[in-house]
């Protein structure tokens, strides 16, 4: 039972602040770390390894200061974003050279189980260049559990991957979070953390923008209030029937695009009305889009919620 | 992999005691790695082919021109010790760490229970096994080749090439970890400072790790064909000292490096 616990972290390069005063605490099972690509996720990541010192504040683990400990990676198994590897060795030597690294008593046994748990005996003994992503990334994985670490930190570990890998290495990162272990993995897509993740923490422009479990994310992310642009025959009729009717929480009339900007409060209600509200007043609906429906909105309206 | 199975029944593969008292200097492992990756790419053909070049020229001299120790001196000083020498370090040296800087395998060293300084300590002895091996090997070939050894100039060189093998080790080791140019500042280093400033400039020969080497070289020889523009202690002192200071920094730069891409 381990945790990471990141207090009042920020983390500055030059001007640029990627992590702005984040505290959240990781603890056993499968966490994600969630948001957009320059989020600032991959920074948290490397300060949780220990290869970046935080600017201010501290990341521990189980309150051991991690920065300038190499004696952390005897609990911690890291699954880096970056695909190289020693590409000359075969998986078997690359694993074996990890154990050796740790110092275990019998490199050999451990690299075996290692490349057992990721399926991977059928190519151990090819050289790690001729893998396929998905090789790689087992590949990888072996190499970070070799010495049975009670923490794995993987980076995007599902960027790139086939569907059939995708679905191997959740399974396989549930069954470690199961185990007791505290996984966290870091991702820019929604659906992967929600089918993987217990507990999710979102993070936007440096900032920790929600925390909670998947459930409470979605709600967090559907509930908020949607925008719409629409065009029709006749804006002004469309606007007073749109009002009149619960959805809407504001309309306004656009002069300039010739169209109302909508902003629904029931997202589900809102898309069942507004055409059967077009259909009862003869108004014809040129176009319907929704004016914010990209993720990086998604994100920054939590950061305001 | 069913979503059951967890490792299967592992026992905990928790580390052997660790090793007590002072930190090693030197991990096999690390040594194994750092001499697979540097000769086995193809910067290996550049460590066996300058050597090779340097002996066939030898040989070639000496059928041509007989056997002559002002003639031995001048190739194994302006050849082998001002030429090869510094490019074979540049190639071992910077090839010891920087690519796997580059492109990011590092991290594998890196997160691990060991020190930075073993890490550092470790590439920097495989460095100087390969440049010896490719350098100072061929050089006492080359003098036997050229005068059979006569007034021991053979030896002196090989020595001098030797002693410089550890401290361009270190500098470049030290390119390597500070830079991504490491091969290219490198190179301008070992041509122009080395090999032009250092051979012709009476003031920089002072600074110039050749002539430091070629100090202690010198008083392997009988004769006084090999000579260096600083003494013998200058020499000593300052190749010790250069060797040591980039080692110390080059440490403590792997301790701050950022080995993962940039977000």
């Amino acid at each position: 039972m381990t945790t990471i616990g990141i207090n009042a972290v920020s983390r500055w390069f030059g001007n640029v602040v990627a992590v702005n005063d984040i505290t959240m605490s990781i603890g056993p099972g499968v966490t994600g770390l969630l948001g957009p690509n320059g989020a600032g996720k991959s920074t948290l990541i490397n300060m949780m390894a220990g290869f970046l010192a935080p600017s201010g504040g501290s990341v521990t683990l189980d309150g051991t200061v991690i920065w300038r400990n190499e004696q952390a990676y005897r609990e911690i198994g890291i699954v880096p974003e970056r695909e190289s590897m020693y590409d000359f060795l075969t998986a078997r030597e690359f694993v074996v050279a990890n154990a050796e690294l740790h110092g275990l008593a019998d490199p050999g046994a451990a690299a075996q189980r290692a490349l057992a748990t990721v399926e991977m005996e059928y190519a151990q003994d090819r050289q790690i260049e001729t893998y396929s992503k998905g090789m790689r990334q087992r590949a990888k994985m072996a190499s970070a559990l070799v010495h049975d670490p009670s923490v794995l930190l993987l980076d995007e570990p599902f960027n790139g991957m086939d569907p059939r890998q995708r679905l191997h290495l959740m399974d396989l990162l549930r069954a470690m979070g199961a185990d007791g272990r505290t996984v966290l993995f870091s991702s820019h897509i929604l659906e992967e953390v929600e089918q993987l993740a217990h507990h999710i923490e979102v993070v936007v422009a440096g900032r920790h923008a929600a925390s909670g479990d998947f459930r409470k994310i979605r709600r967090l992310m559907t509930d908020r209030p949607h925008r719409y642009l629409v065009r029709s025959s006749d804006d002004r009729a469309l606007a007073s029937a749109l009002i009149a009717h619960g959805s809407t929480a504001g309309i306004e009339l656009d002069k300039t695009e010739r169209a109302l900007r909508i902003q629904a409060i029931d997202f589900a209600g809102f898309t069942a009305y507004l055409p059967q509200i077009a259909r009862d007043h003869g108004i014809r609906l040129y176009a319907v889009s929704p004016s914010d429906e990209s993720l990086e909105s998604v994100f920054s309206y939590l950061v305001t919620a | 992999m069913s979503t059951t199975s967890t490792l299967p029944d592992a026992p905990p593969a928790k580390p052997a005691a660790p090793r007590g008292g002072r930190p090693a200097l030197y991990h096999p492992t690390v040594a194994r790695l750092t001499w697979r990756a540097l000769l086995g790419r193809r910067r290996a053909l550049m460590l066996f082919g300058l050597p090779v070049l340097m002996l066939v020229i030898c040989a070639a001299v000496r059928g041509l021109a007989g056997a002559d120790d002002s003639t031995a001196n001048d190739i194994l000083q302006g050849f082998a010790l001002s030429s090869m020498l510094p490019l074979l370090g540049v190639i071992a040296g910077t090839g010891a760490i920087g690519p796997e800087i580059d492109d990011g395998a590092i991290v594998y060293l890196l997160a691990k229970p060991i020190r930075r300084s073993t890490i550092i300590c470790t590439k920097l002895l495989v460095s100087i096994g390969i440049t010896i091996a490719f350098s100072a090997i061929p050089t006492l070939l080359a003098g036997y080749l050229l005068n059979a050894n006569g007034q021991n100039i053979a030896v002196a060189y090989a020595i001098a090439t030797a002693v410089a093998s550890v401290t361009y080790s270190a500098i470049f080791l030290l390119l390597g970890v500070i830079t991504r140019h490491a091969v290219i500042v490198g190179l301008v280093y070992a041509l122009v400072w080395e090999t032009v400033i250092g051979n012709l400039v009476p003031g920089a020969q002072t600074l110039s790790v050749q002539q430091w080497a070629l100090a202690v070289g010198a008083k392997a020889a009988h004769g006084d064909l090999v000579s260096s523009a600083v003494s013998l202690p200058t020499g000593i002192v300052l190749l010790v000292a250069v060797t040591v200071l980039a080692t110390w920094y080059a440490t403590r730069r792997l301790r701050t490096l950022k080995p993962v891409g940039d977000e």
